[in-house]
């Protein structure tokens, strides 16, 4: 199936993947109705669909360096973008996502606008140079365009350091799902979730990561948007509700304005289970200060350009205008999942405090609320809690409290869904954390596989060796990521927003002048990375550990300052030490036009 | 000036251009997020909320292709597009 012609049968073999899909959550639901159990579907569901990508995984087997590297370099636009986007998408996005907005509103969703608006950065300012220079790595880039090891080792470690901050956080997220859906002990399921994700990409390297990543897509959005319509339909809230909640958003300002926003006494609040929070925030009106939601939007817009597994799957296209296309398909493709996202929390939030819905829960006495089954069912996840704080036996809105993740993960059972589509989210939830981490974890190792083994170390090693090296590489940072999301040491959220800190303190100007900029040269450029890594994460350190900060910069936002440090940097030092050599200037020339041999292609 | 200099020139213009409406709608415009949300925007909702769940979003969508297809164009008038189909 994956030989001769299969890149031309692409639309025809995902279209039947996508039509086995459905038909298997039909199978699923047909299946529930004659009484399967809840725990059986959802076995069912991740069992099944992490099969498929095990076997998309082991037909795209290679031993080329060019398709384990590039995946061939021939990955149409369309499916290079859904792969983007799975790769994009990650834990974060589809389970906590909907949570935060629901509970933050505004201030939130200045993540919506910068996970979105960097990809007009990358589109404009780098993936087609990048793809026309031809390198298999960011760090590739970085050694070829700058010159000398030490530039190159510098990128391999600023792209280490933010991947692999990633990357335990969406291991941690593989195991969370399989240990809930397959029901054993988290310990054990971290490692679960790890074998499914080497399993993709260990044999087929980056073409076994892109067929799977398309494949992942498919379960993902249809996991996440299926929910949202059925969920809305129910309602009676609209039929297409992107385009028809405008009355429900209404009407949550109006229950906001009827109930007010208690503050809770921190003796009240320490009865809460850890992780679970209230409805503190307006949902639609503006609740933060326009620098908290500027600076938050462009730290994150900087560090999607600086990133290197989204940069990397640029480098797959057939040609540089494709990659500039593949950017549009592969926004689009996140739009889908991202402009859902603050409708499911609508949805979600209306759904639960509205009085006049037969869902709504504030208002009715705490009694008859903790015996509403799923309340129990979530209750006991450590996902919702409520208690009297002021002993009036009503279910007010202050006393009422819920887990970020409860939003995607419990409003289809609140709706009265069926638990098919439980199964169906869990699936999703799994495909989305298995992309990103695969995406991941594959970018580090070929880093250190391909700039510090085969470029540094031994330059003349044969292919296969090469390979080898990459594919042990592979499964020891997959270890590594693994074992340190066994730890449980810091939240999924949290530390993914951390790794767009560190890769924009680190690689965003070096890479973008080093395209834009025939002035920049290697000294200025390892300044750059180096200064800009370690200002970053000292400012990092320092807010964490008591600082006050300044200029409104939080331990979210913490690689705007490492940014100017190292565009400081680089342009002092690069002014300060000899521009570089005419054969770079000419090289930067020619990147610039995209006809023509690739860069490194040449050499 | 180079064929290569004028080609670069119009590729920094094009550049500049999607730089400036990408910096409208994801920066310019929340400097007035609280005195934009009073207004009511498309489909009903009020506006800095709309643009921030799907206005700015769909924009960045569109604008990445409008720019690729303008800088194909610049592409072929000077004779550096790629031959063969994407």
């Amino acid at each position: 199936m994956i030989k001769g012609n299969f890149i031309d049968n692409l639309p025809k073999v995902y279209g039947i993947y996508t039509g086995g899909f459905l038909a298997f959550i039909i199978i699923m639901s047909i299946a529930e109705q004659m009484g399967m159990t809840a725990k059986t579907i959802g076995i069912c569901f991740v069992a099944f669909t992490v099969a498929i990508y095990a076997i998309i995984g082991y037909l795209s087997r290679t031993a080329q360096a060019d398709a384990y590297y590039v995946a061939g370099r021939q990955v149409p636009t369309v499916f290079n973008g859904m792969a983007t986007a799975a790769d994009w998408m990650s834990g974060a996005s589809f389970v906590a996502m909907a949570g935060g907005i629901y509970f933050k509103g505004y201030g939130y969703m200045a993540l919506l606008v910068g996970w979105t608006g960097g990809y007009v950065l990358v589109a404009s300012l780098l993936a087609p140079y990048l793809r026309k220079f031809g390198c298999y790595t960011v760090p590739d880039f970085i050694g070829t365009r700058y010159g000398g090891n030490l530039s190159r080792f510098m990128a391999v470690v600023v792209l280490t350091v933010a991947s692999f901050t990633y990357v335990t956080a969406q291991i941690n997220a593989t195991g969370t799902i399989a240990s809930v859906a397959l029901d054993i002990p988290f310990q054990y399921a971290v490692y679960v979730g790890l074998v499914s994700i080497l399993l993709c990409s260990m044999l087929g390297g980056m073409r076994g990561v892109t067929w799977t990543q398309v494949a992942q897509y498919i379960v993902l959005i249809i996991a996440y948007l299926l929910p949202v319509f059925w969920i809305s339909n129910k309602m009676g809230a609209g039929f297409f509700p992107h385009f028809m909640l405008a009355d429900e958003v209404a009407r949550i300002g109006e229950l906001e304005q009827q109930f007010g926003f208690v503050a809770n006494t921190k003796e009240s609040l320490a009865m809460v289970p850890k992780g679970l929070a209230g409805i503190t925030k307006a949902h639609s009106a503006v609740n933060a200060t326009p620098w908290a939601f500027i600076s938050l939007a462009l730290a994150m817009m900087m560090g999607t350009a600086s990133l290197p597994h989204v940069m990397m799957r640029y480098f797959t296209t057939p040609s540089v205008k494709a990659a500039r296309k593949s950017v549009g398909w592969s926004l689009f493709f996140i739009f889908l999942l991202y402009s859902s996202a603050p409708m499911l929390a609508t949805l979600s939030k209306l759904s639960l405090i509205d009085p006049s819905l037969p869902t709504g829960i504030i208002g009715k006495s705490i009694a008859e609320v903790q015996a509403i089954d799923w309340y129990q069912n979530w209750n006991q996840a450590n996902l919702m809690f409520v208690s009297d704080f002021n002993g009036n036996g009503t279910l007010e809105l202050n006393e009422f409290f819920m887990g970020g993740k409860a939003v995607v993960l419990a409003t289809p059972e609140i709706a009265g869904l069926p638990y098919v589509i439980s199964g169906l989210v869990a699936a999703g939830g799994m495909a989305a954390a298995m992309s990103t981490a695969d995406g991941l974890i594959l970018a580090i190792a070929n880093a250190i596989s391909h700039d510090v083994y085969y470029k540094i170390i031994d330059p003349k090693a044969e292919t296969a060796k090469r390979l080898v090296v990459a594919r042990v590489l592979l499964v020891v940072i997959g270890f590594a990521g693994a074992t340190i999301a066994a730890l449980e040491i810091q939240g999924i959220l949290g530390s993914v927003i951390w790794a767009f800190d560190f890769a924009m303190s680190g690689l965003f100007f070096p890479l973008v002048l080093g395209v834009w900029w025939k002035r920049a040269n290697k000294e200025g450029a390892i300044a750059g990375m180096a200064l800009g890594l370690i200002s970053g994460a000292a400012y990092l350190v320092w807010v964490r550990t008591g600082g006050s900060g300044f200029l409104g910069i939080t331990q979210l936002t913490f690689g705007i300052f490492g940014s100017a440090v190292s565009l400081v940097s680089m342009v002092v030092v690069s002014l300060m030490t000899s521009e570089p050599s005419a054969a770079t200037q000419r090289m930067v020339d020619e990147v610039r036009v995209p006809a023509g041999r690739s860069i490194i292609g040449k050499q | 000036m180079s064929k290569q200099e004028q080609h670069w020139e119009k590729s920094k213009g094009l550049l500049m251009m999607t730089l400036a409406i990408w910096f409208v709608f994801s920066i310019g415009i929340f400097l007035f997020g609280a005195e934009m949300n009073e207004v009511t925007g498309p489909f009903g909702y009020p506006l800095t909320y709309w643009f921030t769940c799907q206005g700015s979003l769909g924009i960045f969508v569109l604008l990445i292709f409008w720019f690729a297809n303008r800088q194909e164009k610049i592409d072929e008038e000077f004779g550096f597009s790629e031959k063969g189909d994407d």
